[in-house]
């Protein structure tokens, strides 16, 4: 018993520490003096890995889970005779929750496990120990430049997904199964409201780009530099951030719209 | 008779030290690697440190890197302890140092060419055709000018070590750390990297520190030589001095003799009883 106590305890505590551990990182690796010369070109090498190439996945998906709410939609809502309210179902459930949370799940797994195996690598093969030996901080020109390309790229892909999500609904909905296109725009038109559907969605995906992007770049700078640990590693990445994607999901609806 | 000659008897050499290491105490776990360890690297001279495997080589090497901070006791820098700099003071005082990497750690989405530049570029602000001239130098210095636009992934493991090397050494530093420099290497590497490493030394005057486990090779070149074993240091000297050291332990690690007092075998219990009766736990 005594030894089970002493186990949760150590467990405990171990976490409490890695989580201090991540902020630390983080705050290294963020808190310094600007060097925009130096850091732009890595940025953009990242927002190119991390963004650019997670640009199919976000569309193909959002385009499947668009015409899938269409068509899910009217069948429902075609028994009522208000499948005309599809394009507003469709905006709203892409803007306020499924194009900021699909999104930040898919790019915890395109993007994140990518960064933390990279990170992971560069641990293993000694490429960070190195930079430390050159007398360059490997949190400023590793970590640094991958958080924020991941922090500016999610809400932007999020943003994507839902255009491409709200055009393929209406592929489905107007023209396969007939709806007036005037009737499926202007409702949608009515009932998004800027502040509360658009902005708030993309609150969302600011704060589970901020989520993802750190698990990755902490998973894989503390992992255990070897193929199993950073395999264990890369599952954490996909794992936790998925989790705290949905866990923060809920903390959000609840602050923006719980009132309602 | 203990092995240890003590620091009087070679005055000069260590009369000017670059690195003072004091009391070092570092544990990894329950495992004690340093137990009150004293070193003093001379400035200018090329200083070995050799002993067993999981005597703590490479790991004083970290200590010095401040990539690792002990437990106990102080690592100068020229009076400046390593582990109590901030982040800064660190990197800034790493820029004086130059470390060859056992695995070599290039950094594989760079060409050859650009790992050896990338100290250059990150630390000076020289033109463009003059870091093309210094890398060029410095591949020529390890044989490997004509590899320029090679990738890391292409080189073989005695290769990528070599322009490891002549990354280390771009910046010309006042300390070079070398971890293992002679592995992997074929004879005929091997043997101009010895020379290569006593030229550099006393071509730009800088101090080396030398990890190995290639005894006659490192015995030709060092200046000091301290072999580490059992967590302290089992003996320090010139080569001379420890070739003449009346310590079972010193020969049988300097004549790689298998039977003395350092172990060949992890502690395990008795093999026959292993093999009759045990079953793996």
């Amino acid at each position: 018993m005594i030894d089970r106590i002493q186990r949760l305890g150590h467990k405990t505590l171990s976490k409490v520490a890695a989580f201090g551990r991540s902020g630390l990182i983080l705050m290294h690796a963020l808190v310094a003096r600007p060097q925009p010369l130096v850091m732009l070109p890595l940025l953009i090498k990242q927002i190119y890995f991390v963004g650019v190439l997670s640009l199919v996945i976000i569309v193909v998906s959002g385009l499947f889970i668009g015409m899938v709410l269409g068509l899910q939609g009217y069948t429902i809502m075609v028994d009522y005779g208000s499948e005309q309210a599809v394009g507003q179902m469709v905006a709203l459930s892409l803007l306020r929750e499924l194009a900021p949370v699909v999104t930040a799940l898919l790019f915890a797994g395109r993007a994140g496990s990518a960064l933390t195996a990279e990170i992971g690598l560069m641990k293993a093969t000694e490429q960070l120990a190195s930079l430390e030996m050159i007398g360059v901080d490997p949190l400023r020109r590793i970590i640094a430049p991958r958080f924020w390309a991941g922090f500016i790229c999610l809400p932007l892909l999020s943003m994507i997904f839902a255009v491409v999500g709200i055009w393929g609904s209406s592929l489905v909905a107007v023209d396969w199964l007939g709806i007036y296109s005037g009737a499926y725009w202007s409702n949608m038109q009515q009932a998004v409201d800027f502040t509360d559907d658009v902005l708030n969605g993309v609150v969302k995906a600011v704060v589970f780009g901020f989520i993802v992007t750190w698990v990755a770049v902490y998973q894989g700078y503390d992992c255990i530099p070897t193929s199993e640990g950073i395999s264990q590693a890369t599952t954490r990445t996909v794992v936790y951030s998925s989790l705290a994607v949905l866990g923060a999901d809920f903390i959000l609806t609840a602050l923006m719209f719980g009132d309602l | 008779m203990e092995a240890e000659t003590s620091q009087a008897a070679a005055p000069d050499m260590l009369k000017d030290i670059i690195i003072d290491i004091r009391e070092l105490t570092f544990s990894r776990g329950e495992r004690i690697i340093f137990d009150g360890v004293d070193i003093a690297i001379p400035r200018g001279k090329v200083t070995a440190i050799m002993g067993p495997s999981g005597s703590g080589k490479t790991t004083l090497l970290k200590l010095i890197g401040g990539q690792l901070a002990p437990d106990r006791g102080q690592v100068l820098l020229e009076g400046s302890n390593i582990s109590r700099m901030g982040r800064n003071e660190l990197f800034k005082a790493r820029e004086r140092m130059g470390m060859l990497f056992q695995s070599g750690a290039l950094f594989t989405d760079m060409s050859v060419f650009d790992n050896v530049a990338f100290p250059l570029r990150v630390h000076s602000d020289l033109p463009d055709a003059m870091i093309r001239d210094i890398v060029l130098m410095k591949l020529q210095a390890v044989g490997l000018r004509g590899a320029i636009h090679l990738m890391p992934a292409e080189l073989s493991g005695g290769m990528a070590r070599r322009v490891a090397l002549a990354r280390a050494i771009a910046l010309d530093p006042d300390i070079v750390m070398y971890d293992e420099p002679f592995a992997g290497q074929d004879p005929i590497a091997m043997g101009v990297l010895v020379n290569l490493i006593k030229r550099l030394n006393q071509a730009l005057g800088h101090s080396s520190i030398i990890v190995s486990h290639d005894i006659q090779e490192t015995l030709s070149i060092a200046d000091y030589i301290y072999i580490l074993a059992d967590g302290r240091v089992a003996a320090h000297g010139t080569p001379a001095m420890l070739r003449d050291v009346d310590s079972a332990q010193v020969r049988q690690f300097v004549q790689g003799l298998p039977d003395g007092p350092v172990p060949f075998h992890y502690p395990a219990p008795d093999f026959m009883q292993d093999l009759l009766g045990g079953e793996i736990k």
